[in-house]
């Protein structure tokens, strides 16, 4: 027989106030839910719609990888990175070699130098595509997303030709690059390049004006710079809410000193300046894009290296570039061996997440849905 | 056929035959030939449409250019098992899709397609002329609302509860802009007899999308809430609420609530054409006379169309309403504007008509 759920009212312990009560509920927002990016569980306390109180439940996708990083000699835990932030490999492959680099004291040569601001860039892009894409269908537009994933389908290509991944890249070594670039795709980059701008005013057309996009994120999601600093918020958030922050203009890596570029900022630290400001960013990768391809230098790629790395013994190393998402650093700890000895990774996403429930205090169901989006997490790198 | 029907009024009388024989036959017809096709062939134009949309092709697999693909669909969900929850309140979660569904195809009975004894065998384009027509619209369009909300609460799931609660606020808040909003037509035509407001269009020379822009720019909205489709999609919105109501239901069960949705649709854009854009008379009277060789059926259905296509332009431009701002719309614009549309009327009817003197 069927149960009806509803219990006598003296049980429910309501007392005589029962029309004017209103019931908390606990609802279980993930980990599989349409809009969690991925296995991402907010324990959420709602009355009605209104978030009352929000608690991140992380750690579905750990595999272990700091630990797997001890395990492996240097130059193979460059796979290891893919897999974190899985839709940005190549940024996390520089931070990576860019830290190992620094420990082994190695000099990159110019082309490798070059070669990777267009990948990381390449890779910004189609990093910002898919949040767009997303963003966009959690908030109910649906358009966007086979917009972007046409570019984002390009730049895959472009990776595909260069290294023969789409996603899982493994395209950097400690000391420079695995390859040097093929037979024509520098035209077929500049293709996308030339053609790249008209499709983000595409994009825009479709949602910077428009009233409901406008009604769903200004003012959703608020976070001021005074607590973005304090969580240690960076990449797109934290220049949302108004701050400067970008690390290829504070501190300069790999070619990005050589080419010119604008930090876009937001205004009120909404959903709405996160996006325009993510929006700008496209064009702005798009501008290195061109500019780097304009510079590329001739010459090898790959620096001398030893056919054994090995950093000496108590040696440390932080190094931290701009991903897509924020800061992605990598701190090694040497031990003389061919093995770190321990690798931690400071994921831009982890630290990112945190904001959520910050911010939605006090939003509806349907806002936090935009407020996970404009975080732009991905749980590969949250859980590790 | 139309010696055939012959015969059987002959057979049967006159009484029998225009009283049940030919509305029973005109429902099959309707339902079957009419409804059921339309309602499986509109998801198949809405995945096509949206597809060129969105820079994509749509179905093309399933037969030639996937014209196969919503008989593929439909003959999966009917195959496929109907999962009943076990926490589920099982006679309400099996009543609420058919409370879903019947409402919407009974409306269709007072829905004249074409003109009156201008059909096969002098027999009329519509299955009866209720006088009320109208308020039997609205009655009945109201009662699809309590399948969403019984749907939601007997999942007994947290997510179909609130697609429930939303999907009875939405209701709420839009039956009431829509039922204004055919006041307007409603003033002008002077009758509620559906046939009787097209045949009004046509003395009156005069479609009343015209005199009545207002209203029928608010009917639209409304009714684009009214059948939960994006923007207002807010009771299944599949990003925030998983599926809402129907996050439970499966096979057929689930296929009743799709249905419904795409009936409400039609329903919809069937109110709006007879309304609004004269039903099935062919425009321009006077200047292209020999349109109206074209049956009054085909207009109907083009004109009806034309709503259709809107619908799914709206899913493929527009992001969602949050829940308060949808309620903040409806009762904060749509109601006051449709109240003063009726004043509007009401004041130039009166002076049209003399009143004032």
């Amino acid at each position: 027989m069927s149960q009806p759920f509803v219990q006598p009212f003296d049980d429910l312990g309501l007392g005589d106030n029962l029309l004017n009560r209103s019931e908390e509920m606990e609802l279980n927002f993930g980990p599989q839910h349409p809009s969690t990016h991925g296995v991402l569980r907010l324990k959420l306390k709602v009355d009605g719609e209104r978030i009352i109180d929000c608690y991140p439940i992380i750690g579905y996708l750990h595999r272990g990888t700091e630990k797997l990083f001890e395990l492996h000699p240097y130059f193979q835990n460059v796979p290891h990175t893919d897999r974190m932030d899985y839709v940005a490999a190549a940024t996390n492959n520089l931070a990576y070699v860019g830290a190992v680099e620094k420990l082994m004291g190695l000099v990159v040569p110019p082309r490798a130098r070059y070669i990777r601001v267009l990948l990381s860039e390449l890779q910004r892009i189609s990093s910002h595509l898919l949040w767009l894409a997303t963003h966009a269908i959690d908030i109910g537009a649906m358009t966007p997303f086979f917009y972007t994933f046409r570019e984002r389908e390009l730049i895959l290509d472009l990776f595909e030709q260069y290294c023969g991944a789409r996603l899982t890249l493994n395209c950097m070594r400690p000391g420079g690059m695995p390859h040097d670039l093929p037979v024509g795709w520098v035209d077929k980059c500049r293709e996308f390049v030339a053609d790249f701008l008209a499709r983000v005013d595409e994009y825009e057309g479709l949602l910077t004006e428009n009233r409901i996009w406008k009604k769903r994120t200004v003012g959703v999601g608020v976070l001021d710079p005074e607590t973005a600093i304090d969580y240690g918020i960076t990449g797109p958030m934290l220049r949302g809410s108004g701050i400067a922050w970008d690390l290829r203009k504070a501190m300069p890596y790999e070619a990005y000193p050589e080419v010119e570029f604008d930090v876009p900022v937001g205004r009120n630290g909404d959903t709405y300046d996160r996006y325009l400001v993510r929006m700008e960013e496209m064009r702005q990768s798009n501008r290195i894009l061109t500019q780097c391809l304009d510079k590329l230098p001739e010459g090898p790629i790959m620096a001398k290296r030893p056919r054994v790395m090995k950093a000496s013994k108590d040696s440390e190393v932080y190094h931290g570039i701009e991903g897509p998402k924020g800061e992605i650093g990598f701190y090694i700890v040497g031990d003389g061996t061919p093995n770190p000895y321990r690798c931690h990774v400071r994921a831009p996403s982890f630290i990112n997440l945190q904001s959520v429930p910050e911010l939605c205090k006090g939003a509806l169901i349907a806002d936090l849905v935009a407020i996970i989006g404009t975080t732009d997490i991905v749980l590969g790198e949250v859980d590790r | 056929m139309p010696g055939f029907l012959e015969s059987l009024r002959h057979g049967v009388g006159d009484t029998l035959f225009y009283g049940a024989v030919s509305p029973a036959i005109k429902i099959v017809l309707l339902l079957f030939l009419g409804i059921l096709p339309l309602i499986t062939y509109l998801t198949f134009a809405e995945r096509k449409i949206l597809g060129y949309m969105q820079a994509r092709l749509g179905p093309n697999r399933v037969g030639p250019w996937g014209l196969l693909q919503p008989i593929a669909d439909v003959m999966k969900l009917l195959v496929k098992e109907d999962t009943l929850p076990r926490q589920a309140v099982k006679w309400a979660f099996i009543l609420a899709p058919c409370l879903v569904v019947g409402p919407a195809f009974i409306i269709f009975s007072v829905i004249p397609i074409g003109p009156r004894a201008g059909g096969l065998g002098h027999v009329s384009w519509f299955i009866t002329d209720v006088d009320t027509g109208l308020l039997f619209i609205i009655a009945m369009a109201t009662i699809g609302v309590y399948g969403l909300i019984i749907g939601g609460w007997a999942s007994n799931n947290k997510f179909s509860l609130m697609g429930g609660l939303r999907s009875a606020a939405q209701m709420i808040s839009y039956e009431v802009p829509q039922g204004l909003a055919l006041v307007g037509p409603l003033m002008l035509a002077g009758t509620m007899s559906l046939v009787g407001i097209v045949e009004k269009q046509r003395d009156q020379h005069v479609w009343y999308l015209f005199p009545q822009i207002v209203a029928f720019f608010i009917y639209l909205v409304a009714g684009v809430a009214e059948s939960n489709r994006n923007p207002f999609d807010l009771p299944e919105a599949e990003s925030e609420l998983v599926a809402g109501f129907h996050t439970e239901y499966s096979g057929m069960r689930f296929a009743l609530f799709f249905l419904g949705e795409y009936a409400n649709m039609i329903v919809i854009s069937a109110v709006a054409t007879t309304l609004f854009l004269g039903g099935w008379l062919a425009p321009f009277p006077h200047w292209l006379p020999w349109l109206s060789v074209i049956p009054g059926p085909i207009w109907f259905f083009l004109k009806a169309v034309i709503f259709l296509f809107a619908y799914i332009w709206f899913r493929g431009t527009f992001p969602r309403y949050r829940f308060d701002q949808l309620m903040d719309l409806g009762w904060k614009w749509m109601i006051p504007l449709s109240l003063l549309n009726i004043f509007f009327t009401g004041l130039v009817k009166l002076w049209v008509s003399g009143g004032f003197h």
